[in-house]
């Protein structure tokens, strides 16, 4: 009874600690992908200056952005090493019987560079099929999962808003991001297909691009700046009539919040220690008072103080092997719950297995230790009449 | 008559309760030689467990002297006592203290467990062989709540002899018993003390005192009388 008491201590203790600390670590380890999905070192520009003042400008046609402009940045900027537009459309897509409606996004081939997103099935689409127009597309997976269920839809043929294009392959999966948005229910087609061939008109939506470094995203962003304010023919005096984000003021936010949720579960974690540790040191203090008179009999009979010792040590840490290890067989099969029942993900250290069965296991000993030692050293006589 | 095996010079053992002092044994001079039979009587609190806890090294006095077969005891270390412990003596107390949930045949097996000189070969076999001797060999894997106040009382006495140890302490054995089991208990020490045992044994009852040898007499932590029984 009491040795169960005892262990669930050391149970609680010890899987408390790792789920903590696996939700933890699996969190960052989500917000991590989910920047790494964002791209690398990106900077997107959005036509307006709005944001910042609240109030959006009227986007008029001067203060957009053409694919001169992307030419100019690729020229020019040389702390920038990809850039791409973005032609943003949308519509109904029909594959034989099924349909989906979805967004179309026209991009060129340094895209899939700046998203780091490369293709699961067929090929992406070459800087020539771009020149060319081709009328080519990459399906997101969510799409791909819609209108060709269970095959590699690489070479069919599809038709977006009535105009047929040829799938060139499939992007990898890229999950959701913030709040829900789908990142795969998209498809990607060469960004002068989509803008001369479904959308018309001569400007695009946004430039997404890319530092050479992170050290460099704050230049890069200045050397776009400077170019799009000469191709705007912006005075000296005038406002940015567009607005440059980069990822790190995107990523600030996200990792801030993971930041807390760690530091969050952290004190959790420390205090399910805390208190699995003051509950097995509670249990060995009750232990060895209550069984002074144990102690008693075993002296007068003839032990020897370091018999009692020996005695209580192995029993403690037996006490401490079993408790450790129903604590990480407990631990595990509520990490696996939770990576297989819930929208978290957990991931275990090594590291914090063996930090919580050493706390545990060390607590459980020194306090086992401590008490039976005094007791071990007392007349048997004293320890007899103990009550 | 045989060598002297205890002896004590002013043995002291005072309490200090708050203000005042209390006195369980006074400048006690009290000598036992080898296959003595001893009862030990005298009024409630008069200092008779005092003297025994003493003598069996389970307690040690304020001041006065012990030798013990021709050793001073108050001059051992520490972890010499164990030992001592363990082969001179066999203690059986009045209230039992046999371990809970712990076998009658575990019980009595424990002072053999901590013998490190390994003087009894086979401790399994001597304890059942100690249980036998008490007339308990049916009962051997019953726990101490299982069996009744005499049974754990002969459970005691088994464990006291196992060890084959020079001198048993009895403090009260009979206490809890019905007059017939006390005989029994009696019969069984005068058996051991024929084989060549020193027993000395603390009791209230007259009838079991007379089976002794020799009755010492206690009151007010002092030794009040001291006689042969003319056998
Ligand atoms: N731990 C102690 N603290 C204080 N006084 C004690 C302690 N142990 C014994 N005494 C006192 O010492 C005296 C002798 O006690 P002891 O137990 O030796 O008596 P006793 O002769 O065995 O009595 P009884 O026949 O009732 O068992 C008593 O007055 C008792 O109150
Ligand atoms: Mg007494």
């Amino acid at each position: 009874m009491r040795s169960l008491l005892t262990s669930l201590g050391i149970i609680i203790g010890v899987s408390g600690v790792i789920v903590m600390s696996a939700i933890g670590e699996g969190s960052q380890e989500l917000i991590k992908q989910e920047i790494d999905a964002l791209g690398t070192n990106v900077i997107i520009v959005f036509p307006g200056a709005g944001r910042t003042g609240g109030v959006r400008h009227g986007a008029g046609s001067l203060n957009r952005f053409t694919f001169d402009d992307i030419e100019k940045i690729k020229r020019e900027a040389t702390l920038v090493k990809y850039v791409s537009p973005a032609v943003r459309s949308g519509g109904q897509i029909i594959a034989g019987e099924n349909n989906w409606s979805c967004e179309v996004n026209g991009v060129s081939t340094d895209y899939f560079r700046i998203k780091n997103w490369p293709v699961e099935y067929g090929a992406h689409f070459t800087v020539h099929d771009v020149q060319t127009k081709r009328k080519v597309a990459l399906l997101g997976k969510t799409v791909a999962d819609k209108l060709f269920p269970d095959k590699d839809p690489t070479g069919e043929k599809i038709r977006i808003r009535n105009v047929p294009f040829t799938i060139l392959g499939v992007l990898k999966e890229k999950g959701q991001i913030g709040m829900g948005q789908d990142q795969d229910d998209i498809v990607l087609a060469p960004s002068t297909t989509v803008l001369y061939r479904l959308k018309g008109g001569r400007y695009i939506d946004l430039i997404n691009a890319s530092a050479r470094s992170a050290d460099q995203l704050e230049e890069a962003e200045e050397e776009i700046r400077t170019i799009l304010r000469e191709s705007h023919r912006l005075d000296d005096g005038e406002d940015d009539d567009f607005t440059i984000q980069n990822q790190t003021e995107i990523t600030e936010a996200v990792t801030e919040t993971s930041k807390i949720m760690t530091l969050f579960l952290g004190t959790v974690a420390s205090i399910a220690l805390i208190v699995g540790g003051i509950g097995i040191m509670n249990i060995m203090l009750v232990s060895v008072t209550e069984r002074t008179r144990e102690i008693g009999i075993r002296l007068s009979v003839g032990a020897r103080g370091s018999d009692i010792l020996v005695q209580f040590l192995a029993e403690a840490v037996a006490l401490s092997v079993t408790g450790g290890l129903f604590g990480i067989l407990l631990s595990l099969a509520i990490v696996f719950g939770v990576n297989e029942f819930t929208e978290y993900s957990a991931l275990i250290k090594i590291k914090m297995i063996l930090i919580s069965v050493v706390f545990s296991a060390a607590i459980g000993i020194i306090f086992g230790f401590f008490p039976a030692r005094k007791a071990a050293g007392l007349n048997p006589i004293d320890a007899l009449r103990h009550e | 008559m045989g060598n002297m095996v205890i002896e004590t010079r002013r043995l002291t053992k005072s309490y200090q309760m708050g203000e005042t002092i209390v006195h369980a044994l006074r400048d006690v001079d009290f000598m036992v030689e080898t296959e003595e039979l001893i009862a030990v009587m005298g009024a409630s609190g008069s200092g008779k467990s005092t003297l025994l806890n003493i003598l069996g090294c389970l307690d040690k006095p304020s001041s006065g002297e012990y030798i013990l077969e021709g050793k001073p005891v108050s001059e051992l270390g520490k972890k010499e006592y164990a030992p001592f412990r363990n082969e001179k003596f066999g203690f059986v107390f009045q209230s039992f203290n046999l371990l809970p949930r712990t076998s009658a045949l575990e019980n009595v097996e424990l002072p053999l467990v901590y013998d490190r000189a390994g003087r009894v070969g086979k401790p399994r076999r001597a304890a059942e062989e100690a249980l036998r001797r008490v007339g308990l060999g049916d009962r051997m894997h019953h726990m101490p709540n299982q069996l009744s106040g005499g049974e754990q009382q002969r459970v005691a006495i088994a464990r006291a002899l196992v060890n084959n140890p020079a001198i048993i302490l009895a403090d009260e054995p009979t206490g809890n018993l019905d007059t017939s089991t006390s005989a029994d208990v009696m019969t069984l020490f005068q058996e051991l003390n024929r084989d060549g045992m020193t027993i000395i044994v603390v009791t209230h009852d007259p009838e079991i005192a007379e089976c002794a040898k020799r009755i010492v007499l206690m009151r007010d932590g002092r030794i009040h009388g001291d006689n042969q029984v003319s056998a």
